[in-house]
């Protein structure tokens, strides 16, 4: 497909336009926190909490007066941050997995990598960052090594799986013909190929790498006071859900938007790299 | 099969052997003595040995390692450090709502899946199918913690047909128990139930499109038998494949849903005893759990092993 061709395809698929211009937002609202925000996130104003959505607060107030617009513009640095590098944790440390275990397949590497990472598998995210925070303390780092180790199967699964079926081509046997060891056909010919998949995935662990933040923040696992993030916002409002609702609203609307535009520009870019998927339309 | 069964079971074993060396070493690196932790500052040494062997915390680390698998597998998991109550027990009590939680969950979850999947599919591209497919879209992205607190606001604090939260307790009788587990049910079925249906729906796709389905069609089957007589049941394989794995992320995602409902679950326990320290307690019920995930995968590949003979050859 040539350039113009693929960005038309692009701007033709509904679900990766909607995705992307949702991640937009979020992405755009954590960098624009940086450099401006509408209140001070550790400002409290006791006079006005729990204030419901009106002019100086779009989104209302919380428990403390802070602004909720602000703290979820400052949440998304935390959000975006931990699920970036918990998605890059897994793509450094699992790509090579995944790449040797299918240069060497059948071998005793194989075999420990992929054991070693149905081992990973019996545990839950959770399950990891529930030990990680028993033993070394809750925090914004360790729910990102939890997150990370989760990730590490993902893409060894996946990038050896795909590996594999490129080791039959012709291309590789003629790279091999040519005198070129495993190591180098793998990351001159078997990795350009497998990046869109990485694309892919990587968008999909980004998403759920959010909701994982979200959920071990709210049980309070993840980022700690005062580092503003989405789901320790939600478990504040928890007990004053019947008198600020909006307190509750607000942030998991904020998670589910995130999430939503990113699966959405997932699926999107899935089909755009597969053109069998998509003239099929599923 | 008996081989196929046989290879599964001793890599189940060396799975299970090598899940617990890892979470035994782990909270081994803990800084620190639990003894002198329950006992303060001015114990003696000699109480301090006492309890240290009470607690079976005294030996090298292989014996203290083999005391502790020993223990479990005769159902002994050692005494909690706050509670100064057998771990087991603590366990056996709160495992009588995470368990039924967990189940109720994925009975809930395949009840909304199957159907949604089957009808998205038998009818692809149209209306039903995109509002299907959109629906799990937003089911899957939703955290479901979230959903749980505005289902509270909802169903609990406004129509007052639900507790918001507790648990009446199995004495009170099945029914008032399964009410108060049925909102924590659904908050946990909601994204597993939209993953299913998707995952239904593109395997059911998939089989449709197979020759053998054509060869149904043409020996004069209606699209609808052919659907339910041949396409479903070879559809089934994937989709007991996620289910399998659904099992270990409800019993993990209880521990969060426990949490806004205050139910007192496996989940609940493992918050108390981390702020109190109480390893012992976590590195239990980690195990537990690891080893309930573990297990019920080696089923599931038993199970469709069994339903498609294709499967036991790679293994």
């Amino acid at each position: 497909m040539t350039e113009a061709g693929f960005l038309g395809a692009a701007l033709r698929s509904r679900s990766l336009v909607l995705g992307a211009i949702l991640t937009a937002v979020f992405v755009l609202a954590a960098v624009v926190s940086f450099l401006w925000v509408p209140h001070d996130v550790t400002a409290m104003d006791i006079p006005n909490r729990m204030k419901g959505p009106e002019g100086a607060h779009p989104l209302g107030t919380d428990h403390f007066g802070r602004d909720i617009l602000s703290m979820i513009m400052v949440g998304a640095r935390t959000s975006i941050a931990v699920a970036v590098v918990a998605v890059g944790i897994g793509m450094v440390l699992g790509v090579p997995l995944g790449l040797a275990a299918a240069a060497r397949k059948g071998s005793l590497l194989d075999e420990v990598i992929m054991r070693g990472n149905d081992l990973v598998f019996a545990f839950p995210s959770l399950l990891i960052a529930i030990m990680i925070t028993a033993v070394f303390g809750a925090s914004a780092l360790n729910a990102i090594i939890a997150i990370g180790i989760f990730n590490i199967p993902v893409f060894a699964r996946l990038t050896r799986g795909a590996a594999l079926s490129l080791w039959t081509r012709d291309y590789v046997m003629a790279a091999r013909v040519a005198g070129k060891g495993a190591t180098r056909i793998s990351f001159e010919h078997i990795l350009p190929n497998v990046t869109n998949l990485l694309i892919v995935q990587g968008t999909i662990q980004f998403s759920l790498g959010i909701l994982a933040e979200a959920a071990l923040s709210y049980v309070g696992l993840g980022a700690q006071p005062p580092l503003p993030s989405w789901g320790r916002m939600l478990a504040d409002s928890q007990t004053m859900i019947s008198i600020a609702p909006h307190m509750a609203i607000f942030p998991g609307l904020a998670i589910l938007l995130t999430v939503l535009g990113l699966n959405l520009m997932g699926d999107g870019l899935r089909d755009l790299f597969d053109p069998k998927i998509r003239r099929v339309g599923r | 099969m008996l081989r196929f069964a046989f290879k599964r079971l001793v890599s189940l074993g060396l799975s299970l052997v090598v899940a617990s060396v890892v979470i035994f070493l782990f909270v081994e690196v803990v800084p620190g003595d639990p003894a002198a932790y329950m006992l303060g500052l001015n114990a003696t040494e000699e109480t301090l040995a006492a309890l240290r062997e009470q607690l079976g915390l005294s030996g090298t680390l292989a014996e203290r390692y083999l005391s502790w698998v020993g223990g479990m597998l005769r159902g002994d998991f050692g005494t909690s450090y706050t509670y100064r109550t057998p771990v087991s027990e603590m366990i056996a009590d709160r495992m009588w709502i995470s368990l039924p939680l967990a189940i109720y969950a994925l009975t809930l979850s395949t009840l909304i899946a199957f159907p949604a999947g089957i009808w998205a599919a038998s009818k692809r591209g149209s209306a039903a199918d995109v509002s299907v497919m959109g629906l799990t879209q937003l089911g899957v992205a939703i955290p479901n913690f979230w959903f749980a607190m505005l289902m509270v606001l909802v169903f609990a604090i406004n129509l007052r047909w639900f507790s918001a939260g507790g648990f009446a307790g199995w004495e009170a009788g099945v029914y008032p128990a399964m009410k108060s587990l049925t909102l924590p049910a659904i908050a946990l079925a909601l994204p597993q139930a939209s993953i299913l249906a998707r995952v239904m729906r593109s395997s059911l796709l998939d089989t449709l499109s197979e020759d053998f389905i054509r060869t149904a069609r043409a020996k004069g089957l209606t699209k609808r038998q052919a659907l339910w007589r041949h396409a479903l049941r070879n559809a089934l394989i994937p989709v007991l494949t996620i289910i399998g794995l659904q099992f270990s992320f409800l019993l993990a995602g209880a521990i969060i849903i426990e949490n806004v409902f205050f139910l007192p679950g496996l989940g609940r326990l493992v918050f108390q005893a981390i702020s109190a320290r109480d390893l012992i307690v976590v590195e239990s019920v980690v195990m537990l759990l690891v080893f309930a995930v573990i297990v019920v995968n080696f089923a599931v590949d038993i199970a469709y092993a069994a339903v498609d003979p294709r499967l036991r050859v790679r293994g």
